[in-house]
């Protein structure tokens, strides 16, 4: 049984994201998959991620979150990485808010399991202020996990 | 008050539900009951009928097209990108508020100015959202589920009309309803086999696709009825029904009331408590036989024995008046045939017209064509003439009847009569009574059972024949037009008897 730990580890977590543009933050939270074995063909994933954004005019909100996110063969595990950016990201919000918290998400091809509706969760309480209060004052990525954790009881 | 919402995103993971979850919390803050279908990958199971029934109006926050959207079609509704749920939820559930007290349907615009409502009675408010607002009523409730079927049916209007027209415009009208293409026994004619023209061939070809396409008219209007009202499990059972229906001879209108019946049935099954093993057997075993079995014992057993004893007797008593006042035999013929288009009082007039024609009155046929041209004229004519009055898909139905009229195929008119049967039939039996009488008092004439205007060689006095016709269509489209302006100033005072 998938369980929020399964979607989401330390490993896949940066609270100071590197990147000053959109897609370059894409493919750096897809490095934390590829190393963490859950993408076996990084640009193959980033690729359908981009390809979404683009088409959807982005994932971005007014809340500052953006989930940019992807099925595709090229994911072997389902996952879930987070990134934190000091810049903010224009990930296309309506308003132009750029986005500090961002929750890349690696859906494999045709899996609608459970880990779907562990995704789904989560989404669901991105809409709570207190939850993205909490991402924003966490300190390192362990906190950040055991925030998301705590939130999405499962 | 009470929502329902869809949320929808294409791989359906993150924005539906969170559309989901932003519309549940605005709505309780601000003091509303709320349930929300998320469609997607993860999911929810759909709505309750009874929830969306109950509910003021409906949210669509979606990214992707809404699943079974004919669910909602009673409801005020406000339609907005996911995102814009996400974004701004307290604003979304405020204008479903306005969209509920107004009764209209708003959509699309996204930004702070949509919230504002739309001014009265603007251009964007089409008749069928505008009396949306009083949902509650039983005869809205009907309406709906009228509507319903009727937006199936036309499509099978259009094709079946068209291509019966087209037969009659291309060749003569009256031989290509004599030849045969195809038997169960012996296979395809060709024109060689049947000594026709290759022309009057391809006429008969397309006036028996044609055919067919009108023979499912009544079943699907039957069908979708019942589904508007029990979902899925009705359309069975409705559609059995209208067969049925056709069957008995009971035409459209015992359509009409085989689909109302097989809805009703099914909900009361329903309704019956059961579970475990039972409970999982219902929608497969238990709905589609008992719902058919119960409306087709209903069809055959109580309603097709009134219906043939109805029909004799109008029968006798039309042969009874041959040689009675001809204007008063003309209005009688005219408000017949248009009463039921193509059901039992049509095809009485129509029988008793072509009855005269083989003792050799020719005034009586002419009469009734006429009177059965009318209808469709008369209503294409009326969509023309007060758009707003008509739903987007009579537009449609009102572009193919101005062929179907002309071609004498009344059934053209059936889908405004079945939406709306308690102000359409009235107009339409006025106008062609109007029609048939003129006819009669011009002292036109016609040797073919059928054809419309493209047997217009074979009718005597033709110009005063098409005048009959057009002051006929005139007083259709007026009476309609009056009727459901009637409607539209004083529609809440006003409950339509069902």
């Amino acid at each position: 049984m998938t369980t929020i730990s399964d979607l989401i580890t330390p490993a896949l977590v940066t609270t100071d994201l590197a990147a000053t543009d959109t897609r370059t933050a894409i493919d750096e939270l897809a490095q934390l998959f590829e190393a963490d074995g859950r993408v076996t063909d990084r640009t193959a994933y980033v690729e359908t991620v981009w390809a979404r954004e683009q088409e959807t005019g982005g994932t971005g909100m007014e809340s500052g979150i953006a989930i940019p996110h992807g099925k595709s063969g090229a994911v072997a595990r389902p996952g879930l990485a987070f990134g934190r950016s000091r810049h903010g990201l224009d990930f296309g919000a309506e308003d132009g808010t750029p986005a500090d918290l961002i929750f890349l998400i690696a859906a494999t091809e045709g899996d609608d399991d459970l880990h779907v509706r562990v995704l789904s969760r989560i989404a669901r309480r991105l809409i709570h202020e207190s939850f993205r209060m909490a991402l924003r004052e966490a300190d390192s990525p362990a906190s950040v996990v055991e925030i998301i954790e705590q939130e999405v009881e499962l | 008050m009470k929502f329902v919402a869809v949320t929808s995103c294409p791989t359906g993971i993150a924005h539906s539900e969170m559309a989901a979850e932003a519309l549940e919390v605005a709505a309780r803050e601000a003091g509303h009951e709320i349930d929300v279908e998320v469609q997607g990958a993860a999911g929810s199971p759909p709505l309750d009928a009874a929830t969306i029934r109950d509910a003021d109006a409906v949210i669509f926050a979606v990214d992707a097209t809404v699943r079974d959207i004919e669910r909602f079609a009673h409801l005020p509704k406000v339609e907005i990108r996911t995102r814009e749920a996400i974004d701004r939820a307290p604003a979304i559930v405020e204008r479903a508020v306005a969209a509920a007290e107004r009764g209209a349907s708003e959509s699309g615009a996204q930004g702070a100015a949509a919230a504002t409502p739309a001014a009265g009675t603007g251009d964007d408010e089409d008749v069928f959202a505008s009396v949306t607002g009083d949902a509650k009523g039983r005869a809205e409730e009907v309406r709906r589920w009228l509507m319903t079927g009727v937006s199936y049916m036309i499509p099978f209007v259009v094709a079946g009309g068209i291509l019966t027209a087209a037969a009659f415009a291309i060749t003569d009208a009256v031989e290509v309803t004599e030849i045969t293409v195809f038997t169960e026994e012996e296979g395809l004619f060709l024109p060689g086999d049947l000594d026709v023209s290759t022309i009057a061939w391809i006429g008969a070809v397309l006036l028996s696709i044609g055919g067919v396409a009108f023979s499912m008219m009544v079943p699907v209007l039957a069908g979708f009825i019942a589904y508007a009202m029990a979902d899925r499990p009705g359309i069975a059972p409705g559609l059995v029904g209208g067969l049925l229906a056709d069957e008995i001879g009971a035409g459209f209108i015992g359509g009409l009331i085989a689909g109302l019946l097989a809805g009703a049935i099914v909900n009361a099954l329903k309704r019956i408590p059961v579970s475990g093993t039972l409970k999982r057997m219902m929608p497969v075993l238990i709905y589609p036989l008992i719902g058919t079995l119960a409306i087709g014992a209903l069809m055959v057993l109580v309603i097709g024995e009134p219906v043939a004893t109805a029909n004799q007797a109008l029968e006798s008593w039309l042969t009874g008046l041959t040689g009675a006042n001809q204007i008063l035999l003309g209005l009688l013929i005219g408000a017949m045939m248009a009463f039921d288009m193509g059901g039992p009082v049509n095809k009485v007039a129509y029988a008793f017209g072509i009855l005269s024609l083989d003792a050799g009155n020719f005034a009586v046929m002419a009469a009734v064509m006429a009177a059965g041209m009318t209808p469709p004229l008369g209503l294409a004519l009326a969509t023309v003439v007060r758009r707003r009055l008509f739903t987007e898909p009579e537009h449609r139905a009102g572009q193919a009847a101005w062929l179907m009229g002309a071609s004498f195929i009344t059934e053209g008119a059936i889908p405004f009569a079945a939406a709306d049967p308690l102000r359409v039939i009235p107009s339409l039996m006025v106008g062609s009574a109007v029609t048939g009488a003129l006819s009669l008092g011009f002292g036109a004439t016609l040797q073919a059972p059928h054809g419309g205007i493209w047997v217009i060689g074979v009718i005597g006095s033709p110009l005063l024949y098409l005048l009959a016709i057009v002051i006929g269509t005139v007083v259709t489209a007026a009476c309609v037009i009056g009727l459901k302006s009637l409607r539209r100033s004083g529609q809440r005072a006003e409950p339509v008897a069902a």
